[in-house]
């Protein structure tokens, strides 16, 4: 049950600005066991679409260092022959604009079957056919036959979405990464969408690696909870700890900060400042200090690390003892 | 008196085919909507994408040509007459966008971006318009720098502060916000929804909210209605909505607003499947043979809910 099925090592993922590389994802590590939901929160601008890509060696000129153990296998800096093997057969992606990820020039059955005949040549194109159909079925869609001979334009978001997921499991992978798979859909059919997550992850026991903002969702579906600022983990904890028992200013911050509706509360918390571009990220000391600075200096760590303020449950940087937020924001 | 009275509103598109682009039917985008909103409120129009809520909005500012019903604002007849008139009285409207990236000219400075609206309604001295600018730039919390720089230069919230400061410019009685916070963070968010009520106290402004988002429409509302395929379905104060949905469509809406809190969460499943159950089993009394919502009766004084014709 509990099997790593990723474990990422010390991974460092820098781009490219001029003449230096700059890390858009610093030393993070994580495992993702088989049946589990992680998820990756964070503002737009911290790092957990960069994390995503790199898990899928979708970057194409990102110098990486550290280790992505697939499996037990070492996936960075992987040649593409050998990274295909893997991916959309073993590892499935669903990205997040689904209309910018289907082809407008080819027919959804296409698309899928594209997907089968790079990976499962076995197949007759009548048996291809079939397994397509049934697939779109899976992923709920009324008509199968019909939509099959459509086009992507001619589906709403949440069909294109369901057609992404649908090629996202063609192969039955045993890790899925979700990049904020339904900040473009509306309640009720991102509640669909979540279902659908939910259903494949008992049917095909595969592990799932969530991306997204919105904390409502992560609640409702993850397992575990990694929180991600300015390229680092600040907090990673199982999802009743997070949610009950945040420890990181930085999470709290998040938390406070969403219309929760309970209680009617005037004000939302605001968080000072804005996530800092690449280029401007601080190297040293705690990366959220400038957006806290009514917490005094000594609070932080001057080289920020986790600790593990209970079983599984880690935060990084010493500020969050004691830290209250400020009278009136 | 309300400051804003809409009555049978209806927006229809032509659908033309054909050899001669015969008008053969109409895409019945609002088909009878009334709503009335008070000086200093909130009004919250929510529903899926397709639903109406956007071309209703535009609507009521003159974007969407009306085809029939009335825009009573202050007592005047907004749908009356062509697209150039009554300008003196849609300077009392304005626009906040979704999209703080487009809606913002990249090729002009922030100075002139919101004195765009200024130069169209008052003849002001370069200096004079100069310093209203710098008066709306410190309303809406950016430095007088800003007046120089490009949009490129702001973030997302920042943004939108422009785009605000351009809707509040010619000090409007009504702003119709549509979905303004929905391309942001969840934390600049918060700060574009504080910063909305403290204008909205601070300029005594109305506001006709659409979102999709029912938990920021929680936040922020102070009416309510929910429309589905161009119609209302139910309409009511936050209260009667949140604590007493009537149609089914409305339970449904509120049962998919994620919770936030993971204990439940065996408990949100359950009763999600009951609601879904409940709408499945109720769908043909709610709507009629073209899966359209019957006309509003009203449950309580603020309270009407679009139920069929029985009883």
């Amino acid at each position: 049950m509990s099997e790593e099925l990723l474990k990422i090592e010390n991974l460092t993922t820098s781009f490219r600005i001029v003449d230096d590389y700059y890390a858009a994802v610093d030393n993070v590590s994580l495992t993702v066991k088989k049946n589990e939901i992680l998820a990756i929160v964070g503002e737009s601008g911290s790092g957990k679409s960069a994390l995503a890509f790199s898990v899928m060696g979708l970057h194409t000129r990102a110098k990486m260092e550290g280790h992505i153990y697939y499996k037990g296998q070492d996936i960075v800096n992987l040649p593409p022959s050998k990274l295909n093997k893997l991916r959309g057969k073993e590892m499935g992606m669903i990205f997040q604009d689904p209309l910018s990820a289907l082809n407008p020039l080819m027919i959804i059955g296409d698309q899928i079957e594209e997907i089968l005949i790079l990976h499962n040549s076995k197949l007759s194109p009548k048996e291809r056919k079939t397994k397509a159909i049934d697939l779109l079925q899976k992923v709920g869609i009324p008509r199968p036959e019909h939509t099959y001979t459509q086009y992507p334009h001619q589906l709403s978001g949440g069909m294109r979405q369901r057609v992404i997921i649908a090629i996202a499991i063609a192969n039955e992978p045993s890790l899925l990464i979700a990049d904020e798979p339904t900040t473009a859909l509306d309640v009720t059919i991102q509640l669909q969408i979540l279902d659908l997550l939910r259903k494949l992850k008992n049917d095909i026991n595969a592990g799932i690696v969530l991306i997204t903002h919105d904390l409502g969702v992560v609640a409702e579906m993850a397992d575990r909870v990694a929180v991600m600022y300015a390229g680092q983990i600040v907090e990673i904890a199982d999802i009743y700890s997070l949610i009950s028992n945040a420890q990181h200013p930085y999470t709290r911050s998040l938390l406070n900060s969403i219309p929760a509706g309970n209680e009617k509360q005037d004000k939302l918390h605001v968080i000072q400042g804005i996530v800092p571009s690449l280029k401007n990220l601080p190297r040293k000391g705690c990366r959220f200090k400038a957006r806290i600075p009514w917490i005094d200096e000594s609070a932080h760590e001057e080289n920020p690390q986790m600790h593990e303020v209970a079983p599984g449950h880690f935060v990084r940087c010493t500020c969050y003892k004691g830290f209250h937020f400020p009278d009136h924001n | 008196m309300a400051l804003l009275e809409v009555k049978d509103l209806k927006v229809y598109f032509p659908i033309r085919t054909g050899l001669f682009n015969k008008h053969t039917g109409d895409v019945k985008a609002v088909d009878n909507v009334n709503l009335s909103i008070e000086q200093g409120m909130t009004y919250g129009l929510v529903g899926e994408s397709g639903s109406g809520k956007t071309t209703t909005g535009r609507a009521i500012i003159g974007l969407n040509q009306i085809t029939s019903g009335n825009v009573m604002f202050n007592g005047i007849d907004l749908a009356k007459g062509g697209r150039r008139s009554h300008l003196n009285v849609r300077r009392d409207i304005q626009m906040i966008f979704q999209d703080p990236y487009s809606s913002l000219n990249p090729k002009k400075r922030v100075w002139d971006i919101i004195a765009e609206p200024l130069r169209n309604f008052e003849k002001l001295s370069p200096q004079e318009e100069k310093k209203r600018v710098l008066e709306l730039l410190e309303k809406v919390n950016l430095s007088p720098e800003s007046i120089f720089k490009y949009p490129h230069e702001f973030s997302g919230g920042q943004r939108q502060r422009i785009g605000i400061a351009r809707a509040i410019a010619l000090k409007p009685k009504l702003i119709i916000a549509d979905e303004p916070v929905s391309a942001l963070d969840v934390s600049v968010q918060a700060q574009v929804l504080n910063f909305m009520r403290e204008i909205q106290k601070e300029l005594n402004l109305t506001y006709l909210f659409i979102s999709h988002d029912l938990g920021i429409i929680k936040h922020m509302c102070d009416r309510i209605g929910i429309m589905y395929k161009g119609r209302y379905v139910e309409e009511g104060t936050t209260q009667d909505i949140f604590n007493d949905p009537q149609h089914i469509y409305t339970k449904r809406l509120i049962a998919a607003i994620p919770d936030i809190d993971p204990t439940r969460r065996e408990e949100r499943l359950k009763f999600r499947d009951s609601v879904k159950t409940e709408y499945e089993q109720a769908y043909r009394d709610y709507f009629d043979e073209e899966g359209l919502a019957y006309p509003l009766k009203s449950v309580s004084a603020t309270h009407s809910v679009a139920l069929p014709g029985r009883g």
